[in-house]
């Protein structure tokens, strides 16, 4: 009998997830090793050694999804960090110089207490840090900055822009190269050779949790779906942190499984009310997760796309290094205008969407930054409406709820009038 | 039969009254929006120039910002359906919207039959909408529905920044000490707005007929600038305020001949 048996999968999500965070914490204080990683790194180098990761990224969106995010950007910005910069960023480094603080004078400090208030769950400081610059460029300078301040080991996986597909050999070499420095990097730091055995069994743990988690978000395209989208942010959590664990395989498994049933059953996650069916390009707004959720549902419209859950499916054969690397290439942040066209039309047309919504995110410009004409070309190819609106993954000075109301009901009358000429048509 | 449209904006409240057969019997425009008095005095004048009460409408339909503030309506539209809705029925060759509000800038692609086919508006930055230029009207200690007058007599357009308000009106201080005359400056201010709410209308591919509707459209210093920008003619809706509380008014009369 496992730890999670007989638990839905929300509450798998819920309990992995605090146990994430609890193991990290209890291996630190053991004297364990513990990562800091951007996003879409590479985990399973440290995995296979045992080394506990947390993700920067995942935790300040935790902070602003906990409405806990302004006190500490105010921190950042008093350091000199400006508005411009990325906000998870500004948060991370806000909550290092917290932890850091606390370290060195063995008080909490009252913006730390805050959060601890607000249940958002601490992390330890890292003794290695790994940032692979596949989602964005800022990380590079910001990952910098912890290592040398906390001077730490920092490992650096430099992966070369997908200008045109498919990924050139020389790109795969590139990063297969410094796939193998950084294992060396780790067995400095561990004082003990790698485990390649346990790295092929990591590897095959990966590939099972990617699976699982493939088939639970394919169950969007259901119509009309069983899957509420804004699952797909919530259940994220585990996709970005713990993909090369069980955890992830047994999270999605009873998901998609759950998921199959209601279809089965013909019971989709607005209670028979979808009329629409919209994708959502770029990060959640978190510290408005629920307006925009419950704004969108009054509507009807069921946020079913999004190129975000496939950001985190790293298919390669286990064993393969170079397979391994072209998977964390090739990812979707960091590809060409009309690779990114490609595979949004692609998940448009998948989850039979007949709108979308941009989200110009003032902090992520790599995100934001080809909306405009990814906007125009994805409406010639499935000639559907879009709307755009202002935001910001965690800053919440930089969303304003009744821009955002008007933009996604406009939107809706658009495709519900589009829908109408449609069975006109047709009648 | 009498149906109503409320378009409640975040500067003035709008009231159009149609009978049976859409014409409008009655309107009102107030200057204050949503949160104050406004929408309450436009209901009270407009249903009161033809002695009739709000349960006298078939159907009530509200727009703007404010749309949810009224409790009485039978459906709230987004403005962008109702500006749409109302300029095509008052000029049914429009294909492209240009509307500026209070602190919003739309643009809007028509299909042949009136429908939004797509739709801009601006970011979260109020610079190139009403607000902008009421800043800059008390700037320059002008009214300002005088600045429409004052830029017909510029004899060059100075520039403002068109990316924020308060730098802009940083600019416009600078210039008024440097005696620059406010003509000229007014000029600059309707350039400043122009190129912004250009940017929108650019992005719809401009087809003619390009219409204007909104409060901003009752400055014709506005309009020549933005035509100007466009090198087309542009077309100002007849009593351009009203064209969302007009839509608002027509998606009403559907609602209620709907079977």
């Amino acid at each position: 009998m496992t730890e999670t048996e007989g638990m839905n999968a929300k509450q798998k999500l819920g309990y992995y997830t605090q146990k994430f965070y609890d193991d990290a914490m209890a291996a630190h204080d053991k004297g364990e090793f513990v990562c800091w990683s951007s996003s879409i790194a590479p985990s399973e180098f440290f995995r296979a050694m045992g080394i506990h990761i947390v993700y920067p990224e995942n935790h300040a969106a935790a902070v602003g999804a906990k409405h806990g995010a302004l006190e500490i950007l105010e921190l950042a910005e008093r350091k000199g960090y400006t508005m411009d910069n990325c906000s998870y960023s500004r948060i991370n480094l806000a909550y290092m110089d917290l932890l850091v603080e606390e370290k060195v004078t063995g008080k909490t400090p009252e913006a730390l207490a805050k959060l601890d208030e607000l249940k958002i769950p601490r992390i330890p400081l890292p003794d290695i840090i790994i940032m692979c610059n596949n989602i964005c460029e800022v990380l590079l300078k910001w990952y910098e900055n912890l290592a040398v301040t906390l001077k730490v080991p920092y490992i650096i996986i430099d992966v070369p822009y997908v200008h045109q597909w498919p990924i050139p050999q020389h790109s795969i070499d590139y990063v297969e190269a410094q796939f193998k420095r950084a294992i060396k990097q780790i067995e400095d730091l561990c004082g003990r050779p790698f485990d390649y055995e346990n790295f092929i069994k990591v590897q095959e743990q990966t590939q099972r949790s990617i699976a699982a988690w493939d088939k639970a978000m394919g169950m969007a395209s259901v119509v009309p779906s069983p899957l509420n989208g804004f699952d797909i942010f919530n259940f994220m959590a585990l996709i970005v942190c713990a993909r090369s664990d069980y955890a992830s395989e047994d999270t999605f498994t009873t998901l998609a499984q759950e998921l199959q049933e209601k279809a089965d059953a013909g019971i989709d996650a607005f209670k028979g009310g979808e009329k629409t069916r919209i994708a959502w390009e770029g990060i959640a707004v978190w510290p408005y997760l629920s307006h925009t959720y419950k704004a969108l549902k009054a509507l009807g419209t069921n946020m079913v796309g999004s190129t975000y859950p496939s950001a985190w499916s790293i298919h390669y054969e286990p064993g393969d290094l170079k397979a391994m690397a072209a998977g964390y290439i090739g990812c979707y942040y960091n590809t060409s205008l009309e690779r990114r066209v490609d595979v949004l039309g692609g998940v448009m047309e998948n989850t039979k969407c007949t709108g979308i919504l941009y989200h110009n995110n003032r902090s992520c410009k790599n995100m934001a930054v080809m909306n405009v004409e990814m906007a125009e070309m994805i409406r010639e190819r499935t000639k559907t409406p879009f709307a755009s609106f202002d935001g910001d993954q965690t800053d919440p000075r930089n969303f304003s709820e009744a821009q955002f109301d008007t933009r996604v009901e406009a939107l809706s009358e658009v495709m519900e009038q589009n829908m109408a000429n449609a069975e006109n048509q047709n009648a | 039969m009498y149906v109503l449209g409320l378009d409640v904006g975040s500067a003035s409240s709008k009231v159009v009254i149609l009978d049976g057969d859409k014409n409008i019997v009655s309107s009102s425009v107030f200057q204050v929006g949503t949160g104050s008095s406004g929408p309450s005095r436009a209901l009270d004048e407009a249903l009161g120039k033809i002695n009739l009460t709000l349960d006298d409408m078939k159907k009530i339909v509200a727009t703007g910002y404010g749309r949810y503030a009224f409790e009485k309506a039978d459906k709230q539209i987004s403005e962008i359906s109702c500006h749409a809705k109302g300029i095509f029925h008052l000029v049914p060759t429009a294909r492209t919207i240009i509307d500026i509000g209070g602190q919003d800038a739309k643009a809007i692609r028509l299909d042949n039959n009136g429908m939004v086919s797509q739709f801009f508006m601006n970011d979260k930055c109020a610079a190139g909408t009403g607000r902008f230029l009421e800043v800059m009207s008390r700037v320059l200690e002008i009214d300002i529905t005088q600045m429409a007058e004052y830029d017909s007599r510029a004899t060059e357009v100075v520039n403002v920044s068109s990316t924020c308000t308060v730098f802009a009106e940083s600019e416009v201080i600078s210039h008024l000490s440097n005696n620059v005359p406010k003509e000229n400056i007014i000029a600059g201010i309707h350039a400043s707005v122009a190129s912004k709410a250009c940017g929108l209308a650019y992005r719809t591919g401009l087809e003619d007929d390009i219409v204007m509707g909104g409060g901003v459209a009752q400055n014709a210093g506005v309009v020549r600038a933005i035509s100007r920008e466009l090198r087309r003619p542009v077309i100002v809706a007849p009593n351009p305020q009203i064209t969302g509380a007009l839509g608002a008014a027509l998606f009403a009369y559907d609602e209620a001949n709907k079977h």
